[in-house]
């Protein structure tokens, strides 16, 4: 243990002396991300170190995400130096100019999946979709796949999937049909809507946040579901009865870019680059269930061993699920939603 | 004579023309007094509004065009949702009527000091948060939430009834909600009427059937549709209720902005929906308006 706080401050010293200009000190950034638990998760795991490292202020504020950044950057009025989104976001919003070019002179982005590094954007937590199911329901032989979840006969009982994010639940529904986890993108639009449309009647509550879902599986409203792996775990924590695996899981990427406009680039990119250092990476899953999206975290010694396993980008669980494409949602994002409501809002 | 009158006329005429100046002058002073509220309105109404409309005619390369309307006719989803969204404001609005005549016609017949009791049990609620009081109404009405417990408990049902996440959730929470702004219009304008007009009516022999049939209903009218109005409204643009008890299954107007609003990249796509609500929800105040009377609606009579 000491040992690896000691190879950990080395570490962060010795990335600090690389990064760390003089002329920084005593900058402020402001950092948006989503709040709440996963927020504050962030602030010890990624903001704190890297303010006391670099010798900056860092202050911070919540998104609701791309139309806060559009509205900001159109608006000629950015507030933030880095904000977090979710990855299709980053795609869209890349598209459409608004985030300033990433500089990988300064940011290492070795361990950060290639699909996840990109000109104006780059990768920082994963969440996955998992499969839920309510153990006083089903005892331990509850759904396992999304083709259980879409199999009403074996596995009556109330459903739930997400109405918000289209692109999770397209993924799921082609998980559904029987098509492998590495053949899932680019997915097959019209056939995974068709998919929507089986089990479109027996879905009791399509949700639109990750609070919402959590209180139909916890009071029992439902009793299986599509949800993200944090609430899942919280649930769990909470003692809820209920049992998910990263089977078949849909890996969904956040990343963080640079509004473009925003007032201390400079600073805002050495701090992204700790942001995304495996030594800060590995500090976010002591603190909360989204998986670091530097893969060298889990080399740092820092997560215990027993820890590893339940992070769900944790080599091992990676290899059991899907990642979603961001740049196949970019361009169809709007299609597929409008469809996808058209058959959901009936 | 003419002499006379030639005076008179040229007084009158003095007369007339300094009442006109002196008229102009009020006005215009009054002009002057309502010009910061003008303003005002001008600047956070009026013009966002104007804009908005102006946002809604581009696409989102930014070129003039139609899409943003066209996609209501293109895409189901909207058609229904419209649709959901006066579905629900008249749900909502009768069961408003139906629950807060009786509760209006009780204050305003009880003495003052009961009345005042009984009126703050009605304004409390109006002070609580909605969404606290929309997840308190998912705790009682969900699948084993209190309601559906205490009849299964009492054997009044063997199968939970569905009453949240669906239609009939975003009802009851919405009215809720809303009853209030029924039940206060209809009580103050069920103060002013005269009690001797109904003490006249029995006196002319009209049973208590009769006499709240032809004097007291049509006396409360004005009030009642005017809470009628501000309901059905309100309504049109109601977001949390729906959001959060409809289950995902019943989506309004207002959600659907939001949606459409981070979903496409310009404004234009949002301000649409904005656009079409508000002139619809204009067409049917003028239609209220054209049925009931100015002094009706009460919204813009200077009652």
């Amino acid at each position: 243990m000491n040992m690896t706080r000691n190879v950990s401050v080395v570490a962060i010293a010795a990335l600090m002396a690389s990064l760390a200009a003089p002329a920084m000190a005593g900058d402020t950034i402001t950092v948006a991300s989503w709040g709440g638990t996963y927020q504050e998760a962030q602030t010890k795991a990624f903001f704190k170190p890297t303010a006391d490292a670099l010798g900056i202020t860092i202050k911070e504020d919540t998104t609701n995400g791309l139309d806060d950044v559009r509205l900001q950057v159109t608006g000629n009025a950015v507030k933030w130096d880095i904000t977090e989104l979710g990855a299709d976001e980053c795609a869209r919003g890349s598209k459409e100019g608004l985030f300033e070019k990433l500089d990988y002179g300064i940011i290492d982005k070795s361990g950060i999946n290639p699909k996840l590094v990109h000109d104006d954007w780059v990768g920082i937590s994963y969440t996955s979709v998992v499969l839920i199911y309510r153990t006083d329901v089903f005892g331990d032989k509850g759904p396992k796949t999304w083709a259980d979840f879409w199999n009403v006969e074996k596995f009556p009982g109330r459903r739930a999937l997400s109405g918000s994010q289209a692109t999770e639940t397209l993924s799921v529904a082609a998980l559904a049909e029987g098509i492998p986890i590495d053949k899932v993108y680019p997915v097959d639009i019209d056939g995974a809507l068709k998919s929507v449309d089986k089990i479109r009647g027996h879905v009791d509550a399509w949700w639109t946040s990750g609070a919402q879902a959590m209180q139909l599986v916890k009071d029992g409203e439902v009793d299986m579901a599509s949800i993200w792996n944090g609430r899942a775990g919280t649930l769990k924590k909470e003692g809820a009865p209920v049992s998910f695996s990263f089977d078949q899981g849909v890996l969904t990427a956040d990343c963080m870019v640079i509004p473009k406009g925003a007032k201390n680039k400079e600073a805002a990119m050495k701090a992204l680059a700790m942001f995304v250092s495996p030594q800060l990476q590995a500090n976010l899953p002591l603190y909360v269930d989204n998986g670091p999206v530097n893969e060298k975290a889990f080399e740092t010694g820092k997560i215990p061993p027993e820890r590893i396993k339940d992070i769900n980008s944790a080599p091992e669980n990676v290899k059991k699920q899907v990642l979603q494409d961001a740049e196949f949602w970019r361009d169809t994002l709007v299609e597929a939603t409008e469809k996808f409501n058209n058959l959901v809002q009936q | 004579m003419s002499a006379q009158s030639a005076f008179h006329a040229s007084a009158g005429d003095l007369n007339a023309q300094s009442l006109r100046a002196d008229a102009r002058r009020e006005s215009l002073r009054l002009l002057a007094l309502l010009s910061p509220s003008l303003f005002l309105v001008f600047a956070i109404i009026v013009m966002p509004i104007g804009w908005l409309f102006w946002l809604s005619l581009f696409d989102e390369a930014g070129v003039l065009s139609s899409a943003n309307y066209a996609r209501f006719f293109e895409q189901a989803s909207y058609i229904k949702t419209f649709v959901t969204t006066f579905k629900v404001a008249f749900i909502v609005t009768g069961a408003c009527v139906l629950l807060g005549y009786p509760l209006a016609y009780m204050l305003s017949q009880l003495p003052r000091r009961a009345a005042s009791i009984c009126l703050i049990f009605v304004i409390l609620p109006f002070w609580t948060s909605v969404l606290v009081r929309t997840y308190a109404w998912l705790v009682i009405l969900q699948r084993k939430g209190l309601i559906n417990s205490w009849l299964i408990d009492l054997g009044v049902i063997s199968q939970p009834l569905s009453l949240a996440n669906n239609l009939s959730g975003v009802v009851i929470g919405m009215t809720h909600i809303l009853l209030p702004f029924l039940v206060l219009p209809l009580y103050a304008s069920m103060k002013t009427i005269d009690g001797d007009c109904l003490r006249a009516g029995m006196n002319l022999g009209a049973g208590p059937v009769a006499t709240f049939r032809q004097i007291f209903f049509p006396l409360s009218l004005p009030g009642l549709a005017s809470g009628v109005v501000i309901v059905f409204v309100l309504c049109l643009g109601f977001f949390v209720t729906p959001a959060l008890m409809g289950g995902g299954k019943v989506i309004m107007w207002a959600m659907r902005m939001e949606q459409t609003t981070s979903l496409y990249s310009n404004w234009g796509a949002g301000a649409a929906l904005g656009v079409v609500l508000l002139v619809v929800t204009l067409a049917l105040l003028g239609l209220f308006q054209w049925l009931l009377g100015a002094r009706a609606t009460g919204v813009w009579s200077s009652r």
